[in-house]
Parts: C-alpha cells; sequence; structure tokens
C-alpha cells in the first residue's frame, strides 16, 4: 500500500533532519512514500488566532488534493501521513470541525468548488509513529534493528500528537514511542513530562515563557539520568535543541541534552549512515558510540 | 483577631478575606473581586506580581460590563458550552502557563460570562496560550477551552486590542499574511518580519542562531510558497463570504 505525504513547512526547512530520516526509514522496511503534490501550510496555531474558517480552508486543500491524488487502502480512505505535530493536529481537527459543523462544512466546500476542488471525507490522517506502530508493527521493525540503541531515551511526545483528537494513543500517558524505544533496544525512561506542552513558538515571541518551559522538560530528562530525548515533532525539536544554548544562559545551567527525531533513532538501530538520517545537522551532536550503544 | 468576629476561623491570618475586608473599610478602600484588576500594558511582558492577593483599588460597575460578550464570545467558538462551566478550576491547575497570566483560565472564562470584555480581550492570557489542548482533554464539562481563547484572540485582532509591539499576535498576523500570499510560511522570513516589527535588537539576538540553522542547511531564505497560487486565493476569498 501506498502512503501519501504532507511534510508541511517545517520539513522543509528547521525540520529537515525529520524529513530524511523518515524517508529513509520507510524506504529501509520497504514503504513507499509519495509526496502530497502541491501541498500548502496548515495554518498551524498562528492562522486559528486570526481567521478561523480560513485556517480550516488551507486543510481541506490539502484533503481535497490527497483525495485526488491518492489511492483508498482497505478501508476505502487515501493514507496521508503528517509527521509534524501541528499539521497532524490542525488537519484533525478540520477534519472533526467539516463532521461536527454544518455552517463550517457549507462555507469550507463553496471555496473548495469556487476552486474547483472536491472533498467527500475519504482522507485519513495518519501521523507516521501511528503508521510504525499500528501498520508496520513493532515486530517488522524489530525483526530490522542492527545495532540495538543501548541508550536512556526520554520520550518526549509533546501535546498536539495525542491532544485534542487522539485516535492512536492514550492523551495522558502516550505508550507508543516507549515501546517503540523499547523495541530498538534502548532504555525508556518513566518520567513525567511526556505530554507536557514545550510552549510551541512562544520561545520566539515571549521568549522567558518559553526558555522556561523548555527548560523544565530538559532539566528533568537530565535529572533522570537521560542520555537523549526523543521527539516526534519539529517545533518541540526547535525548541528543545536549538534555543539549548539560550535556556542554559538564561538559567545558568550546563544542560547538554541531544534531541533526536524517533525516526533518526529507529534509521540508527537500522544501521543507516548518519548522514542520511541528517544526524550532521543537530546542535547537540548525538553519538551512538558515546553512549554505550 | 479582626474585629467584631471571635469566630472567624482564620485565627487573624491577613490572608483571610474577611479580615482583608475589615482593613479595606477601615483604609476607605473598597474590596472588589481580584477580577476587577485594571490592565497594565506592564503586565504584558509575561511575569505577574509576586504578592497575589492584591487590595483592588478600581471599581468596575455593572453598567460598564458588555452583559453580551459572553453570548458573542460563546457564538464565535461555536456555541461552546461556555456556560456550562462550574468553576472548578481544573483547567487553571493543569495549563502550563497559567502561572504566568494575568487571569488563569477559570478566571478568564467566569470574566467572559460577566461581561469583563475589555480586561479579557486586553488581557496576557490569551496569548499566553499556547494551544496544548491540556485544559480541554481535562475539563470536566467538556468545554473546548482552547477553541474559546482562539475565538478571543480573533475578537482582540479584530479589534486591535493589544500593545503594538507585542510579538504573538504580531507573529500570527506576519504568518497569516505570508501563507495567504504564497500558501506556505517561510520560517527564516517570517523570524525577520516578526523581528522587525516588535524589538529589532531581537534580530543580533537570534543571528546567533539564524548563522546556526544556516550552516547546518536547517534555513533557506528563499521565499517558499505553492505552485497553483490563484487556486489558493480563489479558496480563501470565497470561504470568507457568510
Amino acid at each position: 500500500m501506498k502512503y501519501l505525504y504532507y511534510p508541511g513547512c517545517s520539513l522543509k526547512s528547521t525540520g529537515k533532519p525529520y524529513e530524511e530520516s523518515l524517508k529513509a526509514v520507510f524506504s529501509a522496511i520497504k514503504v513507499p512514500l509519495e509526496e502530497l503534490h502541491d501541498w500548502n501550510c496548515c495554518g498551524a496555531t498562528a492562522y486559528m488566532a486570526v481567521n478561523e474558517v480560513k485556517s480550516f480552508a488551507l486543510s481541506a486543500r490539502n484533503l481535497a488534493l490527497a483525495e485526488k491524488q491518492g489511492e483508498p487502502a482497505e478501508n476505502g480512505k487515501v493514507q496521508l501521513i503528517a509527521p509534524c505535530s501541528a499539521c497532524y493536529a490542525g488537519t484533525l481537527k478540520t477534519q472533526r470541525y467539516l463532521e461536527e459543523n454544518a455552517e463550517i462544512r457549507k462555507r469550507v466546500e463553496r471555496g473548495l468548488t469556487a476552486a474547483s476542488l472536491s472533498y467527500s471525507g475519504n482522507v485519513q490522517v495518519r501521523h507516521p509513529l501511528d503508521v510504525l506502530m499500528n501498520d508496520i508493527g513493532v515486530e517488522r521493525i524489530k525483526e530490522a534493528v542492527k545495532a540495538p540503541l543501548g541508550a536512556k531515551v526520554a520520550c518526549y511526545y509533546g501535546c498536539q500528537i495525542v491532544r485534542p483528537y487522539s485516535v492512536f494513543d492514550n492523551q495522558q500517558v502516550p505508550t507508543s514511542l516507549d515501546t517503540l524505544v523499547t523495541a530498538l533496544g534502548g532504555t525508556s525512561l518513566d518520567w513525567p513530562m511526556k505530554t507536557r506542552c514545550c510552549g510551541g513558538s512562544l520561545v520566539g515571541t515571549i521568549r522567558d515563557v518559553g526558555l522556561r518551559l523548555n527548560y523544565l522538560i530538559l532539566k528533568e530528562a537530565e535529572k533522570r539520568g537521560a542520555d537523549l530525548l526523543a521527539t516526534t515533532c519539529p517545533l518541540c525539536q526547535f525548541g528543545l535543541e536549538c534555543f539549548q544554548h539560550e535556556v542554559n544562559a538564561s538559567f545558568k545551567e550546563n544542560v547538554r541534552m541531544p534531541v533526536a527525531y524517533f525516526t533518526q533513532l529507529i534509521g540508527l538501530s537500522f544501521g543507516i549512515p548518519e548522514k542520511e538520517l541528517g544526524l550532521q545537522r543537530l546542535f547537540v551532536p548525538y553519538k551512538k558510540a558515546s553512549i554505550g550503544g | 483577631m479582626h474585629p467584631g468576629d471571635e469566630s472567624c476561623l482564620c485565627h487573624g491570618n491577613q490572608a483571610c478575606v474577611h479580615a482583608a475586608n475589615e482593613r479595606g473599610i477601615e483604609e476607605g478602600v473598597q474590596m472588589r473581586s481580584p477580577i476587577a484588576k485594571p490592565y497594565s500594558p506592564a503586565d504584558k511582558a509575561g511575569v505577574r506580581p509576586a504578592l497575589v492577593y492584591e487590595t483592588q483599588k478600581v471599581m468596575k460597575f455593572e453598567s460598564e460590563l458588555n452583559p453580551l460578550f459572553g453570548e458573542q464570545v460563546a457564538q464565535k467558538a461555536h456555541g461552546e458550552k461556555l456556560f456550562a462551566c462550574i468553576q472548578c478550576g481544573t483547567c487553571s491547575g493543569t495549563c502550563p502557563v497559567s502561572h504566568y497570566m494575568d487571569y488563569a483560565p477559570r478566571r478568564i472564562i467566569q470574566m467572559v460570562r460577566e461581561g469583563f470584555e475589555q480586561e479579557v480581550l486586553t488581557s496576557s492570557t490569551i496569548w499566553l496560550c499556547a494551544s496544548c489542548y491540556q485544559c480541554t482533554v481535562d475539563c470536566p464539562k467538556q468545554i473546548k477551552l482552547t477553541d474559546i481563547m482562539y475565538a478571543l484572540k480573533q475578537l482582540a485582532i479584530e479589534k486591535h486590542l493589544y500593545p503594538k509591539n507585542f510579538g504573538v499576535p504580531v507573529m500570527a498576523e506576519e504568518f497569516y499574511k505570508q501563507v495567504a500570499k504564497n500558501g506556505r510560511n517561510s520560517e527564516g522570513k517570517l523570524m525577520i518580519n516578526i523581528a522587525r516589527r516588535t524589538h529589532l535588537f531581537d534580530l543580533l539576538k537570534y543571528s546567533r542562531l539564524g548563522m546556526k540553522l544556516f550552516t547546518t542547511g536547517r534555513m533557506a531564505l528563499k521565499e517558499e510558497g505553492v505552485e497553483d497560487k490563484e487556486q489558493l486565493r480563489t479558496l480563501l476569498r470565497s470561504v470568507e463570504r457568510t
């Protein structure tokens, strides 16, 4: 079965290592990914703050394009993978509002018609973690592991992967990433910050607040002896890693915590070369050997 | 022990509401509930004063409230069950940024219902909400608080009720413009535009970060966009009409 893939803006710039490692991993397990042609921005949290119906229209265009381009899976729905949590939550939310709110549906449908598009609800939005755990299955991943991780990993899910519309994991205490990390030969740490908000773009807008939220997550991971943080979202990764220098300066700390995408960890344990996983692009270097893997 | 109330269980505790009311009357200050705290631009910086139980010296009269505000907000947030709120405070307790807010979420809901339009729309609360949806998930009455916060943000932007160089709404507007024009967001350009409109000095602060992103190939300066811009613009134009 073919999966459509909707990268979103972040995976083409700051989240580039996520895109590289995601593609490398899917190619290693021989699951074809095809990029959604002419996709647009999901609107993220910013668009919703200015104009709600337009933000739904943006996601509806992506859904319409996916329905046209993809082939339906066994359940009759085109499978659209959205790796960025903001794109994932935003597109899911749009689907929910189109289903539940007649007024929004009417306006969005009118817009789609004017733009010579149509969407009849036959797209299923998936997070790659969901696909890997529930379609591919942890057993198949385990078989492909050549170099077990051997690291203590703090699994950080972030907020928008399970909230508000969790479809594949628990909203309060998700476990899929922990199961995955264990299958890769790592140790997943018990810690309370799994779905605690990193502040997202606050780090760039209300800096003090953003830095503090990131600091709480990083320091908790360090205190619990984590070798690295595993993340599923480009915005979390950006705040936690790229602002680590600023966090340390602001709190007079010296935390050095690699923050890697879960797809990079899968790739490493599969024995895929580091360059193909975008590991050289990380600000805080992560060397598997140095942590006893 | 405050005078005239031997039976009070507070045993003279300064934080006791009864005691504070007694003090207020002695000082000639009419006590109000803390929700009448006036908006001050300094609060926008994010940190609220350390003293929580301060005496409220500004009065707000019933006639100054907007009795329709609650209905307006509920409507904008799609008939949200605003009026079903039981004021339990779960939202404020679970919110990761409530300690930075001038009014925590529970209080915002009550202020919306009471008609404190000006105070709500100029509060730091609505901009500190990072849309993590924790309150929405935890609310025992299934109120979609995050969507109410979005409705309040939209109202504040519509009415231009935020300080000129305040980062969050500026970011929202710049992001909005860029996507309306190109269909995609160019992260590098967005950062520069925000800094230009907020604090130019921020550009210097972020120059180290920018350089690092550039050298690791994680930031492109070229403007991203969809191919079919006309289709996107037609779509956005047509959904706007009600």
